[in-house]
């Protein structure tokens, strides 16, 4: 049966379909000697797609920083790790499944969870938060209803049943994202440093085990479809998305921690995309060995499955390991105790050569090394004519709105901007009881049970402002980021990117790409941030164009006694406010020049990185002094949101809601200080008796602050511009998305 | 005391309860996996929360068959404590040690957050550290948690003041607003006629600490350990 595959010519179409190009086809048959069949292509394929091979970024995220005294595994495993302390360490890493979400929501976002969890505990740790990160278009369209609740689902349906608690995340509805969702899905996993452990395959003779779920043909070619536009023929191709088995997962997740932490193993790696193919030969090519493998002794789902198909299935929830001589059977035992599948499927060999036989019968030879090197690209790249544009926009045809009160009204009722209540409601948060901080502030944190240790965590991404400028784009995602964390009291110590685009065959695509990752390289360098890891998706388009160029950035921050910890809402009637950095009047860029007048243009604003790492440091030793009561960033919606916020969401960890009375510092155009999205600003909240010393401290800093107000009230007032009942304010943030998916 | 926390395919609230009674309660507790019978001589069985067999085809209608529920019935027919937390209450109720049945939440949506619930019965080895109309912020966190009794059996569980905890508001109402799930009656939790087994869909193993926002679940374990230990 499989002697019909075997047979298929290859011809120019074949190799079409596979998505390589004809210079890469010729550059297999170098390396071969010889033409590859059928099966051989498909290993190519999927190993060279954009996906698993970043054959078009590979170049660009060479110049990120990815070193630091911190570091104990940087990009290039299954997850990034870093030493928090104690012996303890923290593994986490984000990962997009935005095709396959487009396709499929529940089962795209579900198998995204699925995926993540994966690579945290093939590293040897157990996963104890999950965040995500979702784009899709604006929410009055019935379409995004349906794709939002099923993302949502899928992710709920996932972390819950595996027992990890999603801790945080963020949500945002525009436009640029009607046609193409993203649903990025980060997890972070605790271990201990003797835990860790990697994919890799050594010693010759050792046993090569496969383990957990059965494979099907589900997902075949998922990688290479991830790596293609989405077009009307997309739909047809939903047998590449992947069904999701928390269960099995969660089964698979306590054997695998068992044979790690029991010491049985020498390499672990998960089947993710490109499945069996992609675990076999990076085992194989990071140990500097080869494998030989036999997919009769593969745990089929299906009968009359070819090589091709073992080969290139996503079947989820299955992981291949190399066990240490004289364990194999301990192993199996463990395997059968959690009711799991284990087969042992091949062996470790010398050859550096990838070997699939079939019953015996060799199908596939080829160097391990050349399907995890794929081609280097260094695209073309055109600066867009918009961008021009943008900067050339004239901020003074816009009028200023007559009531302010109501603009602020409407901006916390975006559904951008609410609170996402609906949302994390259907997400256990709490499970494993580490959470100290739920979401609804602006990092979440959770603690190292037996020790003070705790670890704050934000996930975020600013594609509109990519949009406008991507160098200052991404210097800002990675400060907002990092000022989530310092928010929180905790010190960031190291980041993971998703970096979410359209096709970088497109020469203004790839201008944005490569000014994003400049961006992010220059922020990371100056705050001392490495990257430890984390995931491009291309080809973020459709028949009408590219979504706006979006990294994400998910922030690890360590509290070193996690008592110091900080939340965003106000405490106490009578505290001191203020304003940490300058209150700015632009509204380039702003959520507000989006939602109230519908123009997504304008000047990006600017960051100034030294300005901005003093801000951390300031809030670092003024929370480890215990000196603040609150800290908040001013993000979307600017001051006046930022303010309302630190008002109510004390209600997301029943605490009262208070008002406030303040002044409006600076001068020029109102909606612009009020609305406006100028960097480097927290507003605190401090007791009275602690404000000469906070003064002093921030003084020495040199970080610009304000005494704007205090705490008090059941109404926020701003100036003479903005009075508003608290409680109003309240409902409409909280049940904006609720009234919307009702 | 001793404590047996049982683990099934696809429990995740057992290291929680392990943890919040060895090292904040400072008890004993040994793990239980599903397919041993031996309890290990426990004065306390907790059937902790998750999805065991991914709930599928109905919560806890597959765990109900484990080898261990056939000892944890035995324990409990000697009058053993036995305390079953969502997941756990779920399968309880399935193996027919408590009465009723959880359904899909009213809003078919799985539902996290802290509730409020009042202690209806002081009089039992689950609740007696409370005082009468005690009001407890404790989480839930389940999709099926709509707990549902036929009317004979409802008047049946409030003859024999078997109803423990319902939902009610901050201030100690039973209301419709403050019922998460659409329970009937806002029932959070009940006990057996022998008042020896207790479940209850609220998560007393997130809430023991005030580092969690609620130390609030302390109270159902400083009962359990005030309370004269059952069979052994």
């Amino acid at each position: 049966m499989s002697s019909s595959i075997m047979d298929v010519e290859i011809t120019d179409k074949v190799i079409k379909e596979h998505g390589l190009k004809p210079d890469e086809y010729q550059r297999i048959c170098d390396i071969l000697g010889r033409k590859p069949n059928i099966t051989e292509l498909g290993l190519y394929s999927v190993m060279w797609s954009e996906h698993c091979g970043y054959k078009h970024s590979r170049a660009l995220l060479k110049t990120l920083p990815t070193k630091g005294d911190k570091v104990l595994q940087g990009p290039g495993e299954n997850a990034g790790i870093m030493d928090i302390g104690q012996g303890w360490a923290v593994a986490f890493k984000v990962e997009s499944h935005n095709h396959p979400s487009a396709i499929e929501p529940y089962q795209g976002a579900a198998t995204g969870v699925g995926g993540i969890l994966r690579d945290i505990f093939t590293m040897g740790a157990r996963p104890v938060a999950n965040l995500n990160s979702l784009r899709f278009g604006p929410l009055t369209d019935p379409k995004v209803k349906r794709l939002f609740s099923g993302v949502v689902h899928g992710i709920a349906d996932y972390g819950n049943c595996m027992g990890i608690p999603t801790v945080a995340g963020e949500v945002v509805f525009d436009e640029s994202y009607s046609e193409n969702c993203l649903v990025n899905a980060m997890s972070v996993g605790l271990l201990k440093h003797d835990q860790i452990i990697k994919g890799k395959a050594t010693g010759i003779g050792n046993a090569v085990i496969y383990i957990g779920a059965t494979t099907g043909r589900d997902g075949i070619h998922g990688a290479t479809f991830a790596s293609t536009e989405i077009t009307d023929e997309s739909t047809e191709k939903r047998s590449a998305v992947q069904v999701a088995d928390p269960f099995m997962e969660k089964l698979l997740m306590e054997a695998t921690l068992e044979l790690i932490h029991g010491n049985l193993l020498i390499g672990i790696q998960d089947m993710g995309a490109a499945g069996l193919t992609c675990s076999t030969c990076e085992m194989a090519s990071r140990g500097g060995a080869g494998i030989e493998i036999d997919v009769a002794k593969v745990p089929q789902r299906e009968k009359g499955m070819t090589p091709y198909e073992i080969l290139l299935s996503e079947s989820q929830e299955r992981m291949l390991l190399v066990a240490k001589p004289g364990c194999e059977q301990k192993v199996h035992d463990i395997l059968a105790k959690w009711d799991l599948h284990a087969a042992t499927i091949g062996v470790v060999t010398d050859t550096g050569r990838m070997v699939v036989k079939e019953n015996g019968k060799v199908v596939a030879d080829v160097p391990a090394d050349s399907l995890t090197e794929a081609p280097v690209y260094h695209p073309a790249k055109s600066e867009p004519a918009i961008l021009k544009k943008h900067k050339e926009f004239d901020e003074n045809t816009v009028p200023v709105p007559a009531n302010l009160s109501q603009v602020l009204e409407t901006l916390l009722a975006d559904p951008t901007i609410a609170s996402k209540r609906w949302v994390y409601r259907q997400y256990d948060h709490m499970v494993r009881s580490n959470t100290l901080i739920r979401p609804g502030s602006d990092a979440a944190v959770i603690r190292v049970k037996g020790t003070q240790l705790g670890l704050a965590m934000t996930i975020d991404g600013l594609g509109s402002y990519c949009a406008l400028d991507p160098y200052e784009g991404a210097k800002i995602v990675v400060a907002e980021a990092a000022r989530n964390i310092a928010c929180s009291g905790a010190e960031a110590i190291g980041m993971t990117d998703c970096l979410n685009f359209g096709s970088p065959e497109k020469p203004e695509v790839f201008y944005y790409l490569d000014r994003v990752v400049a961006g992010l390289g220059d922020a990371c360098r100056a705050f001392g941030i490495p990257i430890t890891g984390g995931n491009v998706s291309l080809y973020n388009e459709n028949p009408t164009g590219a979504i706006d160029p979006t990294p994400i950035i998910g922030m690890m921050g360590l509290f070193q006694n996690v008592e110091n910890r900080i939340t965003q809402w106000f405490k106490n009637d009578g505290d001191d406010i203020y304003l940490l950095g300058s209150i700015g009047q632009s509204i380039g860029g702003s959520r507000y020049l989006a939602v109230t007048h519908g123009k997504k243009t304008g000047l990006c604003p600017t960051l100034n990185l030294e300005i901005e790492l003093k801000l951390h440091q300031s809030l670092k030793v003024l929370a480890d002094q215990k000196l603040l009561q609150s800290a908040h960033d001013c993000s979307d919606g600017g001051f006046a949101a930022a303010l309302a916020e630190s008002c109510f969401t004390g209600l997301t960890h029943e605490e009262k809601s208070l008002g406030a009375v303040v002044t409006l510092p600076g001068d020029g155009r109102l909606d612009g200080r009020l609305f406006g999205e100028a960097q480097s600003r927290v507003i605190v909240s401090v007791k009275p008796s602690d404000a000469a010393e906070v003064e002093e401290r921030l003084k020495k800093s040199g970080v610009p602050f304000e005494k704007i107000g205090t705490v008090g009230g059941d109404s926020l007032v701003i100036g003479k511009e903005v009075k508003l009942a608290v409680s109003r304010l309240a409902d409409l943030f909280f049940t904006s998305i609720e009234k919307l998916m009702a | 005391m001793r404590f047996s926390v049982t683990i099934f395919p696809g429990s995740n609230c057992d290291h929680d309860c392990e943890y919040v009674l060895r090292d904040v309660e400072k008890q004993q507790v040994e793990m239980i996996w599903h397919k041993e019978t031996d309890l290990k001589k426990p004065d306390c069985v907790v059937i902790p929360g998750g999805f065991s067999y991914g709930d599928y085809l109905r919560t806890g209608a597959i765990a109900r068959f484990s080898p261990v529920m056939k000892s944890v019935a035995d324990f409990a027919a000697k009058g053993g404590l036995v305390i079953g937390i969502c997941n756990g209450f779920q399968i309880l109720c399935e193996a027919g040690l408590l009465p009723g049945a959880l359904l899909r939440n009213k809003n078919l949506k799985f539902i996290c957050q802290n509730v409020y619930l009042r202690v209806e019965e002081t009089n039992t080895p689950f609740t007696n550290f409370c005082k009468p109309h005690q009001v407890l912020k404790i989480p839930i966190a389940h999709g099926e948690g709509n707990y549902f009794i036929d009317s004979d059996g409802l008047k049946k569980i409030q003859d024999n003041r078997q109803i423990m905890l319902r939902y009610c508001d901050a201030n100690g109402k039973i209301t419709p607003e403050s019922n998460p799930n659409g329970s009937l009656e806002n029932i959070a939790g009940v006990c057996n006629l022998n008042r020896n087994v207790f479940g209850l869909m609220p998560h007393p193993d997130r809430s023991g600490e005030d580092i969690l926002g609620s130390h609030d679940g302390t109270f159902i374990w400083q009962s359990i350990l005030s309370a004269k230990v059952g069979a052994r």
